[in-house]
């Protein structure tokens, strides 16, 4: 922090709420000097260090990866990590904890309901080979392209804010959400599942996919450029063509116990963020 | 029934719906336009021409037809606003039942009226 020319203080609004103590949350404020490219969550960290050690909050890796840090900042679910204060053009940071989640404590939200949900639709490869997935023998093989068919929807980080944003999740707790549902297109768009017929009895339901109102309120939240929204169209049409429960064949190459390049294995795509 | 059927046939009844209510509005409320083109049947709204018009089998099936395109599609769209109100599993299936119930009895009832006036 004294390393670093301090700027301008800008004023930190934090919602706070202890259960235990408290009988609703308040807004508290905090003065923090700011840094250039200091990110929101850094002014947090100041102030859990110099001001009030109460202060709770979830961080992990600092840097849009581990999605642990989803905040309200200024009216909008964002990474605290991923967004530097003076980018914010703001005098002011009013942060909340995420909306459309319980509060556990202060900016901390219950995010069990989102995960809850993300393992309803069975976000995993699923195969007839039974043997096969329990004991591995080798690598199913994927082109580029069938890669690229589902990559961008593989770059969510269960971070929550896309339920934060999503205007009917506000209203209907039992939505799947727009976290669940693409995940649920991930795998089905994935040339190696055969799970689309086990999907589509959990996706095409009163909750599921057709509850989606198409407010894209998810692909705008996202930190990492996957677009929720898209994907729920794409669920809803392989719901009707039912692309994804015809059978699949994918080509077990056998694992390769000294690693050398594979002309035949996809090299990953360059991240969209 | 599956999710993706009841959605289809909330568009079907959708599709249905914008045909029909506009051959509907057409005949019944636009003939001051229509008259430009030199299209506008005279006196629609009048008793007898209602009756008579009541009477063509074709009418009689249009509107049973919208009839219960309007009601599907109606009493879906509730459905679909009072789910998202966070309701228990039972309370969902009541509120199914219920709107069955409603829808049937309500078709059963506007279609008596139509095939009895045909009928008369």
């Amino acid at each position: 922090m004294s390393e670093s020319k301090v700027v301008k203080n800008i004023v930190f609004e934090i919602l706070r709420y202890d259960p235990d103590k408290d009988t609703a949350p308040a807004m508290k404020k905090y003065t923090v000097p700011v840094t250039k490219g200091m990110t929101v969550l850094d002014g947090l960290l100041w102030l859990k260090e110099n001001v009030d050690a109460t202060l709770s909050y979830r961080m992990s890796c600092r840097m849009g990866v581990c999605g642990s840090c989803g905040m309200f900042i200024n009216g909008m679910p964002r990474l605290a990590c991923n967004n530097q204060i003076l980018h914010l053009t703001s005098s002011k940071i009013v942060i909340k904890p995420l909306p459309n989640y319980d509060i556990i404590r202060d900016l901390v939200p219950d995010l069990e309901p989102a995960f809850d949900k993300h393992r309803s639709v069975k976000p995993f490869l699923i195969r007839d080979q039974v043997e096969e997935m329990d004991n591995p023998t080798g690598e199913f093989f994927q082109s580029a392209e069938e890669l690229v068919n589902y990559i961008q929807f593989a770059y969510c980080i269960k971070c929550g804010l896309c339920l934060a944003a999503c205007p009917t999740v506000a209203t209907d707790e039992n939505f799947l959400g727009p976290q669940a549902l693409a995940q649920a297109w991930r795998y089905n768009s994935d040339s190696r599942d055969q799970g689309g017929a086990e999907r589509h009895e959990i996706v095409d339901t009163a909750h599921g996919a057709w509850s989606c109102h198409f407010a894209g309120a998810c692909t705008e939240a996202c930190p990492k450029g996957v677009d929720p929204a898209f994907a729920i169209q794409l669920l809803k049409q392989d719901i009707f063509t039912k692309k994804s429960c015809k059978h699949k064949e994918s080509e077990l190459l056998p694992r390769n116990e000294k690693f050398t390049p594979n002309e035949k294995i996809a090299l990953a795509p360059k991240p969209t963020v | 029934m599956r999710e993706s059927t009841l959605w289809m046939l909330n568009i079907i009844a959708g599709a249905v719906i914008l045909v029909l209510l506009g051959v509907h509005m057409a005949i019944m409320h636009l003939d001051a336009i229509l008259g430009f083109v030199g299209l506008a049947p005279s006196g629609t709204v009048e008793a007898q021409v209602v009756f008579a018009r009541s009477r063509q089998a074709l009418f009689m099936t249009t509107y049973i037809i919208l009839l219960g395109a309007a009601l599907y599609h109606g009493l879906y769209g509730l459905r679909k606003i009072v789910f998202e109100l966070t309701l228990s599993k039972i309370v969902e299936k009541l509120v199914d039942w219920f709107l069955i119930i409603a829808g049937l009895a309500l078709f059963v009832y506007g279609g008596y009226v139509a095939i009895a006036v045909f009928l008369s």
